[in-house]
């Protein structure tokens, strides 16, 4: 498979949803049956290249940047069109892949107003070619550009598919009427645009500095101490603000909240499940070995931060009333755990933020996955007015107590790893960082991990058990269909099987992280 | 002294001024059901101007100097050109069927936006502040009367009327200032002008000659504080007027504006630099923030166009605080690069809002609400020109962005850290108003009362236009190379030749 390892697999795992985009284009619209299948079959065959993928990957050499290709691509800037994997990408580009196939096969029959399965579809399609093209890029002008494709069209499933509630917008005096969807939808893009706005200034600097834009070359650079003092500071301050507002870390998350519980089911899923990743993704793959001196001046700042989210995430979800809110803040502290993983710098806490960040993909897309399924029944996500859905409709009730579990860090399934590891890793952080404000934050984070417990069990306890609420009396309310188990049978595997050998991420991940970490940190 | 012509070289300015004789010629002998003949006689013109163009790209030796050095093709003045008569031909495409429907005076209306493209072609190739400047009025007298083409129209009428009054004033700040370089120096030509300022005294009247030159350009860009005729006059010209005044008018200005900063007095980048970089930061914040109250689309690319011209002032700024030769000839080629893509992108968004104002019959942005649904075509295109000229990634406009911010970042200090931190936040807050337009199109209600009508169909002119923007802001935009290589191959000029 030659032309496989030569590039030829990875472009076209992040250019064949692009066809597939332009194929579904072309289509006919009122031929609803062959744009879903054209876009279905696109992305099992991405699907599929990705799974090769991971068979061709050599394990022996994670570290090494495999199935990649160099070609130019803007001489004028020197920009190449650099790709590869490495271990830390290669578990991220198969977990993006295999949602996005799920992603489609769970909209089959499962349409938001205003519908347009064409236009949806073309939209998922786009917005995984800058997902997985996110996780190959291995120059700064092309990662960049993937990074950004994510916004357009989580932009428009938002706005145009996303909740429809009226809103209102209180500014001081200021207050403005508009819909849940329109507000979120422009407040997730200038987050994001505002802090990768500042990143590009970053990897511009960088590149002027070092005169490539070559990660590669640049963490060689950075290994050898090449960027130091002010400049490095300030570049890596513009790279923390692009990648800490996509992760999203507190204080910078307030669009989470928002655009999560406003996008439509699908949205959500693959917000959660992927584009919240590129962020922590770009603080291993870039920030940490470019600028390892400065990753190690802001790692307390980190691990503060990290462990705020923590707290305060977990906080705000006891104190949630919509069900689909709550698995949103969920999300800020399960990514507390993958940036307090990152922030101790060791191997121990940098595979801990892998494993976490897929975890968090699995667990997380499939509890939105629920969300949406159970809104769409009951019209409510109220979770005072649900109740007794064990009853009601016990298929989802039992998958969501298990996936819940999961969520909370139960031992045995796949949210256990991240949450543990990233605990020992704050507990023992790299040489001569500040052992006891890690040692703080990690008890923080202990208490963190008990509070989750607590807001998840108390979900569960409001939504699954006790009698169902007379109003659903007479309703028709049926329970999971065929696609939404087909959907969710590939995630509810993969939670029990990473939870079981962990080893399924870490033998790809381990080799290339303690490698990182030896380069950058020299232990 | 020899004053061989050149006609070879001279062949583009040739070609156009034979063009402007036919188009006058033919709307003379034509029957009025026949005066669209004119148009397709501008067309064929601009078209053949190409010819020449590539001829002179394609030699061997492509600088050509005559007249003493004053008249100058080399890469720059051929890149430029070309990107003139690219932007002359798409709004010819754009006007067709709107001077034809409106019942305007076709002939001249053609014949003067030649006669403009013209007076633009001539400034890529001066090199001496006398064919500067009448390259100048040629480009802005004929826009004068055709701000004013609707005659019947009140506002036309003020925008004509403004653009007159300013315009003229400008001139005369312009030629003032280039009176007193004429003096002090005793020289015409750029390079007599930068060798004399050099060995001679710089006192306080030069300081004063090179900023009453900028500010005269400063209004030829719509740049704050000398916007204020930008916005009414958009409104009130005919939209293709527009286009033409918010792409190759300021485009015009930015070629005026690079000759004389860049080949006239790079030595004294201590004085146009800081007031290039007050303007540079007044221009993007003041346009984008002032966008952002807009309800009319016109309106709003105009402020978006003074904003953007913000953006194009950024490299001067930046080569002007950093001062060192390599940091002027990169700088240069950004915003030679900025321009290129923005006419593009901006010619399309005109393009857009020329055919859609044809379905809603207004120039409200609130018409636009549910055109997703009525127009999907149109609302794609113009979803595809406005977010590329909020410069999000993968269309063209993310390289202009990108080149000027790399422009910006290329030395590093307190000055340049600050405007491209300034630029930052205004590429934010840029996106918000242009983002307003898309969610008009794609999140809002159609209006009850338009969802029965019949929709026009969009002129065949019009659609080449479109396609001809639409295919360039998706190219560019995967492959910057193709905007890039325009700013590469002129900015050798700055090198200091």
């Amino acid at each position: 498979m030659d032309w496989f390892d030569s590039g030829w697999g990875l472009s076209l795992i992040v250019f064949l949803p692009l066809v597939g985009a332009l194929l579904v284009g072309l289509a006919p619209k009122a031929n609803e049956d062959l744009v879903k299948q054209v876009a279905l079959l696109t992305t099992v065959v991405v699907a599929v290249l990705s799974v090769v993928a991971a068979f061709q990957f050599d394990y022996a050499s994670s570290a090494e940047l495999q199935l990649g290709t160099d070609l130019s691509w803007i001489p004028s800037i020197g920009s190449n069109y650099h790709i590869g994997i490495d271990g830390i990408s290669l578990p991220l580009l198969v977990l993006s892949a295999v949602v996005t196939v799920l992603a489609i096969i769970y909209s089959w029959n499962h349409w938001e107003e205003p519908k347009n399965p064409k236009a949806f579809l073309i939209l998922i399609l786009l917005l995984e070619t800058g997902m997985n093209g996110t996780f190959v890029a291995l120059d700064l002008v092309l990662f960049f550009i993937f990074f950004e494709l994510v916004l357009l069209p989580m932009y428009f499933m938002i706005g145009i598919w996303g909740d429809k509630s009226p809103y209102t917008v209180k500014v001081g005096r200021f207050e403005l009427e508009t819909e849940t969807r329109l507000y979120a939808s422009i407040k997730f893009f200038l987050f994001t645009l505002f802090g990768s706005a500042f990143m590009l200034l970053s990897f511009l600097a960088l590149s002027f500095e070092a005169g490539t834009f070559d990660i590669l070359e640049l963490i060689q650079l950075g290994s050898t101490g090449a960027f130091t003092g002010t400049f490095a500071q300030l570049v890596f301050a513009g790279m923390f603000l692009g990648f800490a507002v996509k992760v999203p870390m507190w204080p910078l998350h307030t669009w989470l909240p928002d655009a999560h519980t406003a996008a439509p089911t699908v949205g959500s899923v693959l917000l959660a499940a992927i584009l919240l990743k590129l962020g922590s993704y770009g603080f291993i793959r870039i920030a940490l070995p470019i600028l390892p001196e400065q990753a190690r001046a802001w790692a307390p700042v980190i691990a503060v931060l990290a462990a705020i989210g923590i707290i305060y995430g977990s906080l705000a979800c006891l104190a949630q009333t919509d069900m689909k809110r709550l698995i949103a803040f969920s999300s800020v502290g399960h990514m507390g755990f993958v940036m307090l993983g990152i922030a101790s710098l060791t191997d121990v806490g940098i595979n801990a933020a892998i494993i976490g960040m897929v975890a968090h993909g699995v667990i997380t897309g499939m509890l939105f996955f629920l969300a949406g399924s159970m809104h769409h029944r009951y019209h409510t996500r109220d979770m005072a007015r649900l109740g007794g859905n064990m009853k009601l409709m016990p298929k989802m009730g039992a998958i969501l107590a298990f996936i819940a579990m999961a969520s909370l860090g139960l031992p045995g399934l796949a949210g256990f790893w991240g949450e543990f590891w990233s605990l020992i890793g704050a507990y023992n952080p790299l040489n001569g960082l500040n052992v006891s404000l890690f040692r703080g934050t990690m008890v923080a984070g202990a208490i963190g991990t008990v509070l989750t417990a607590g807001y998840m069990l108390w979900m569960l306890q409001r939504v699954n058990l006790g009698e169902p609420n007379a109003e659903w009396e007479g309703h028709d309310l049926p329970d999971a269909d065929r696609f939404e188990l087909a959907a969710w049978a590939p995630l509810l595997v993969a939670t029990v099987a990473i939870g079981v050998f962990p080893r399924i991420i870490t033998e790809a991940t381990n080799g290339a992280v303690v490698e990182l970490v030896a380069k950058a940190f020299g232990s | 002294m020899p004053f061989e012509i050149d006609y070879h070289a001279l062949g583009p300015e040739i070609v156009l001024a034979v063009t402007l004789m036919a188009v006058i010629t033919v709307d003379l002998l034509v029957p009025r059901s026949l005066k669209y003949l004119t148009a397709i006689t501008a067309v064929v013109g601009t078209t053949a101007a190409f010819v020449p163009l590539i001829t002179l790209a394609l030699h061997d030796d492509p600088v050509r100097s005559m007249f003493d050095g004053s008249y100058v093709a080399d890469e720059f003045a051929l890149v430029m050109k070309a990107l003139f008569l690219a932007a002359a031909y798409l709004v010819i495409l754009m006007s067709f069927d709107y001077i034809d429907s409106e019942r305007f005076y076709q002939g001249e209306y053609y014949f003067l936006l030649v006669a403009s493209t013209l007076g633009a072609v001539v400034m890529t190739s001066a090199r001496d502040l006398i064919i500067l400047f009448i390259g100048l009025e040629l480009v802005s007298g004929p826009l004068f009367l055709l701000a004013g083409w609707r005659k019947g129209s009140v506002k036309s009428n003020e925008a004509s009327l403004k653009f007159f009054l300013l315009g003229v004033l400008s001139a005369a700040i312009l030629l003032y200032g280039m009176s007193f370089l004429y003096g002090l120096t005793g020289s015409v030509t750029f390079e007599g002008i930068r060798e004399a300022a050099i060995s001679g005294d710089q006192g306080p009247a030069f300081t004063m000659a090179i900023l009453f030159v900028m500010v005269g350009f400063a209004f030829k860009i719509s740049a704050v504080p000398f916007h204020f005729w930008a916005p009414d006059t958009y409104e009130g010209a005919p939209t293709p007027v527009t286009a033409y005044l918010s792409v190759s008018s300021k485009a015009a200005g930015f070629v005026g504006l690079l000759l004389v900063t860049y080949l006239a007095f790079p030595d004294a980048a201590n004085v146009w630099g800081p007031a290039l970089w007050i303007l540079a930061a007044l221009t993007m914040t003041v346009g984008n923030l002032t966008a952002l109250r807009q309800t009319n689309i016109v309106r709003l690319l105009a402020y978006s166009s003074v904003a953007q011209a913000g953006f194009m002032l950024i490299p001067f700024a930046i080569a002007g605080v950093s001062d060192t030769p390599d940091q002027l000839e990169s700088a240069f080629g950004a915003t030679v690069t900025y321009i290129v893509i923005y006419a593009f992108m901006n010619l399309g968004a005109f393009a857009v809002v020329i055919a859609v104002s044809r379905i809603t019959r207004s120039g409200l942005i609130d018409s636009w609400s549910g055109l997703g649904a009525r127009a999907t075509g149109l609302a794609v295109l113009g979803s595809i020109f406005f977010l590329s000229l909020a410069g999000i990634p993968p269309l063209a406009g993310w390289f202009a962005k990108f080149v000027v911010f790399s422009a910006a970042i290329s030395t590093l200090n307190v000055w340049t850290t600050s405007l491209a931190a300034i630029a930052a936040v205004n590429a934010v807050i840029a996106f918000y108003y242009y983002a307003r337009v898309v969610k008009a199109m794609w999140f809002d209600p159609a209006p009850t009362t338009a969802e029965r009508e019949a929709l026009p169909i969009v002129p065949r002119t019009l659609q080449y236009a479109l396609a001809i923007t639409v295919a360039y802001v998706l190219a560019a935009g995967f492959f910057p190379q193709l905007s890039s290589f325009f700013g590469d191959a002129s900015r050798m000029i700055a090198a200091g030749n």
